[in-house]
């Protein structure tokens, strides 16, 4: 393979800023004194003091710009590629959404602002979580929660605090054995035992099973619905009236909230408490890993258990005497308490609101109805290309927003796994969807194109997808041995794990 | 069809002739109707792009902030300088688009950021590992809660009342549901009282929590404080300001099992309180009890140098209700504005910027206790914010105070009454490098003129009452 001028500059040998500058270079020079320079041994005393300064980096504004602009030509990033990751529901970042939150208003907007000052992000938040009830059809809502796994620990909290104020002491949480790594993991942290449920034949909740482990015992069950197979669980209903039977509280996972936006709304099916991912759905950037923002949304039962503070509107004529229409209200007794510091991450409740000001009902609904279309079209263009032959879908029903492939045949007819395939994927210009998750499904691919891509990009990744097969028929070894054009090639992670160097030796 | 979506009608019919279904409902025929909406969802119509920006932007413009007023809040986050190479960074595409570094192979400069951060986190706080980035700062205290649940399974947290509020909330919240039960240490002379301190922890306290500075600014003499909790075999979580670092003793060489921190200070905008970030950081022995991503270096099959994701092996995706954490994302976008505002300020820099910090602030807390009737509520030392007591009956006083003040567009600092009682009329200043002698000069007159106000209202109230 030849390398162009692009690949071969991202190919330099990586050298970290700590590599870089020289003694004496800055990027920041401080203002001039302009108190009295009084001896710092008056001000705070030497034994306080550091002995060592931090060996930060020594550059110049020049060479800061060039190395992280270089790192950044070292990745990969939805502007410039289909990144068809399931499960994280990838779609366009408006960039209306980045003017919008850093507007001085927003952007320079001190978290203890009086709240009489800070009207006008007390009434977008107030008006955010309004369109989110409606939206999960629960009428409360708190926008605190930093991301999903944050609003699934909330709402595993409200549930300790729903049944505990009954005096009621219980003990376990069921979870879906296809259910996201989080869920179980917010259940021990929140000091419950982990029972999981099985799946039945359609992809489903096991209703049997359900029954058998549903006892007076369960505080919670945790589901996602369209769950992590890509399929909608048509027994939702059926499964509510269980927990609910038995005194137990039913937890939406709304990881997959983008197939069902203006559709069917987690409220309605039954849930209690539902939480958001406006990273996911509501189109807050990804970030390479963060900011999220996970609200959740709460039924009347769970309400007085949320966390403080809440936003509440004052009434014309009612107030508390302050003169503010919006204000925050820490008077709540029977709170969790926070789950961090200050309002929440404001920021990505500004661009979750232009987002739904932008589309409205009608293009909410368009959202879901177009990424259902975009994945079912995906699923249906990889069938004609005959690579369902080789990766064929976990169940065969039409999916929802995403859907599930298993390459256990491929591994075995070409010898080639799941693993393989998304490296190289690599090397055409793609990001490679999940892989390996959900766990139930062998050589697992979990693909969701969203609603954003256009019907040639789908094209053109199912092309790719029946030409990387083809050239494996060939010779597998093109494929074992991916990428090429990448750049750096396959990394060794088991010397990484054994011998970990987590910083720069300086 | 809306601005973000790409399907026309020649698109649809062909797709749904590929899929072999007649309409879109077809697809979505799972749904049993008893859970479908069948209503449209009661929401303002869509609006154009131009529209909607005039909307935020009005609803932006009734919020006051610290461009337009000159203001001394601080209590957790800070209106320090963001430089203008962190919104051209942060803006890229390349950085702001993608998803955690699932492929290291296409996302090596995703990676490497989050290794030259570790570095740069360890060498602040004087640790051995630090992870890639937690939510912020009350909730990375509360993480390292758990890391000693984990760790010791002692039902017993001591924090000092020093610790802010809200993380020692937040901290409260979260050991409710593992079933640690958490306890305060009253403050003395501003610092955390270390007799009491000492008398309160034994072999039942799985960990200690102490803050530096403390959140009346005061600088604590942490060694004799993690002296007493290493006698009992209890962890030590220190919470740090990673600015004021720049003078003081890293956490780390004074012996503390895990440093947290509010990174908002490292080039991250105020935001109404986030996104920012909160860094984690431990002593070698803890690593494998760590919460959240961590990058490692290693090489690709070439030898090239190259950075991966690595001990995943503690993270909930694959040892899911055994997990150290339930975290995935974190704040990845915002720990990059921190490594970049670590190197633009750079070694020198940054204790010229903490040292700025101490002199303004020494400065601030003179001119201010000047004024008559205000006085120290302690007298320690301090590197970027004080608390000073008004010399007012009681918080609603300390409010109208800050409201005349405000009126000038002057903002002289957080009331500290309601999160501290016994500094019912306590406030609490912050000077960041971005407010100057004459700001400072500026707060002086309108407080002492606020004060004065207030004074001569209640006596007025009062004679007519």
């Amino acid at each position: 393979m030849s390398l162009d001028g692009e690949t071969a500059m991202q190919r330099d040998r990586a050298t970290t800023i700590f590599e870089k500058g020289a003694p004496g270079r800055r990027a920041y020079e401080p203002p001039p004194l302009d108190v009295p320079e009084r001896p710092l041994d008056e001000l705070i005393p030497p034994h306080l003091r550091r002995r060592e300064p931090a060996r930060l980096p020594e550059v110049s504004e020049p060479e800061l710009v060039r190395h992280y602009v270089r790192l950044s030509r070292r990745n990969f990033d939805l502007d410039s590629g289909f990144y068809p990751l399931g499960s994280c529901t990838m779609k366009h970042n408006p960039r209306l959404h980045e003017r919008v939150a850093a507007l001085p208003g927003n952007a320079r907007l001190h978290p203890l602002t009086d709240p009489e000052r800070a009207q006008g992000a007390l009434e977008l938040m107030w008006r955010l979580e309004r369109a989110l009830a409606e939206i999960a059809g629960l009428p409360h809502v708190s926008l605190q929660p930093s991301a999903g796994s944050h609003g699934e620990l909330a709402g595993v909290l409200l549930t300790r605090a729903y049944h505990a104020d009954r005096g009621d002491q219980r003990h376990k949480v069921l979870t879906p054995d296809t259910a996201h790594g989080t869920n179980p993991a917010t259940v021990t942290m929140a000091g419950y035992e982990v029972v999981k449920v099985g799946t039945d034949d359609r992809g489903g909740v096991d209703i049997d099973d359900l029954r058998a482990k549903a006892d007076g015992d369960v505080a919670c069950l945790m589901l996602t619905n369209p769950n992590t197979l890509g399929l909608f669980d048509a027994n939702i209903e059926e499964i509510a009236r269980i927990v609910h039977g038995v005194g137990g509280v039913v937890y939406y996972d709304g990881a997959n909230l983008n197939a069902v936006m203006g559709i069917s709304r987690p409220g309605d099916m039954g849930f209690d408490i539902v939480h958001f991912n406006l990273h996911k759905s509501f189109t807050q950037p990804h970030g390479g890993g963060g900011p999220g923002s996970g609200p959740i949304a709460v039924s009347d039962a769970i309400e007085p258990y949320l966390p403080r503070p809440v936003i509440v509107r004052h009434g014309g004529s009612e107030g508390n005497g302050s003169g503010v229409e919006f204000d925050l209200d820490y008077e709540r007794p029977k709170s969790i308490g926070r789950l961090r510091g200050f309002q929440g991450n404001y920021g990505c409740f500004v661009r979750a609101y232009a987002y739904i000001c932008s589309l409205g009902a009608a293009g909410l609904r368009d959202v879901s109805e177009t990424a259902v279309l975009n994945a079912n079209y995906l699923l249906a263009r990889l069938r004609q290309l005959g690579v369902t032959e080789l990766l064929p879908p976990a169940y065969e029903r039409l999916c929802m927003h995403e859907f599930v492939l298993s390459g256990a045949p491929m591994k075995h007819e070409l010898g080639i796994r799941t693993l393989d395939l998304a490296k190289r994927l690599l090397d055409y210009g793609y990001h490679p969807p999940t892989v390996y998750f959900p766990l139930l499904v062998e050589e697992a691919l979990l693909i969701e194109p969203t609603e954003t891509e256009t019907r040639q990009t789908l094209d053109d990744f199912a092309q790719a997808v029946a030409e990387i097969l083809r050239e494996a028929r060939e010779d597998p070894e093109l494929a074992r041995n991916a990428p090429y054009t990448t750049p750096v090639r396959r990394l060794d992670e088991a010397t990484a794990a054994k011998h970990p160097v987590l910083r720069q030796a300086l | 069809m809306s601005r973000y979506t790409a399907v026309t009608d020649v698109d649809r019919a062909a797709m749904l002739e590929t899929i072999g279904v007649a309409s879109v409902g077809e697809l979505f025929g799972e749904i049993p109707d008893s859970v479908r909406l069948g209503r449209a969802l009661e929401l303002p119509a869509g609006l154009g792009e131009a529209e909607v920006y005039a909307h935020l932007r009005a609803l932006a413009a009734l919020n006051r902030c610290t461009e337009e007023e000159v203001s001394f809040l601080g209590a957790g986050m800070y209106d320090h300088y963001v430089p203008a190479v962190i919104d051209m960074l942060l803006g890229r595409s390349e950085f702001l688009t993608p998803y955690t570094p699932y492929q290291p192979e296409i996302s090596q400069g995703g990676l490497q950021v989050m290794f030259e951060y570790q570095t740069a986190i360890c060498e602040l706080t004087g640790m051995d590992v630090s992870n890639a980035s937690v939510y912020e700062g009350p909730s990375a205290l509360a993480a390292a809660g758990y890391l000693a649940r984990l760790t010791n399974g002692r039902p017993r947290f001591v924090v000092s009342r020093g610790v802010h509020p809200h993380a020692r909330e937040t901290l409260r919240t979260l050991s409710a549901g593992y079933g640690t039960t958490v306890e305060e240490v009253p403050l003395t002379a501003g610092v955390t009282d270390a007799s009491a301190w000492a008398a309160q922890i034994d072999e039942t306290v799985g960990a200690v929590f102490v803050a530096q500075p403390n959140f009346l600014g005061a600088v604590e003499d942490l060694a004799p404080l993690i002296a007493a909790a290493r006698e009992h075999g209890a962890l030590v979580v220190c919470s740090a300001d990673p600015l004021s670092l720049g003078i003081l003793e890293a956490p780390g060489s004074l012996g503390v099992d895990v440093c947290v921190g509010e990174g908002q200070t490292l080039g991250n905008r105020l935001d109404f309180g986030g996104p920012s970030f909160g860094f984690f950081a431990v002593r070698d022995e803890h690593v494998r009890r760590m919460p959240g991503r961590v990058a490692g270096e290693t090489h690709d099959v070439d030898g090239r140098r190259g950075f991966v994701l690595t001990l995943q092996t503690r993270e909930q995706h694959i040892r899911r209700e055994k997990a150290t954490s339930n975290i995935c994302t974190a704040q990845a976008l915002n720990a990059l504005a921190g490594v970049v505002y670590l190197a633009w300020l750079g070694r020198r820099g940054l204790p010229e910027l903490a040292e700025l910090m101490v002199r303004r602030a020494a400065y601030a807390r003179e001119a201010l206790l000047a004024i008559d009737g205000v006085s120290a509520v302690h007298a320690q030392p301090v590197v970027r914010e004080f608390a000073v007591s008004l010399g007012l009956p009681d918080l609603a006083s300390v409010r109208r105070v800050i409201a005349r003040c405000s009126a000038e567009r002057v903002i002289p600092g957080y009331a500290l009454g309601r999160d501290y009682p016994e500094y019912a009329d306590g406030l609490l200043v912050a000077i960041t490098e971005q407010r100057s002698r004459a700001d400072i000069d500026g707060l002086a007159d309108v407080l002492s003129r606020a004060l004065a106000a207030e004074r001569a209202a209640t006596t007025t109230g009062g004679a007519s009452a």
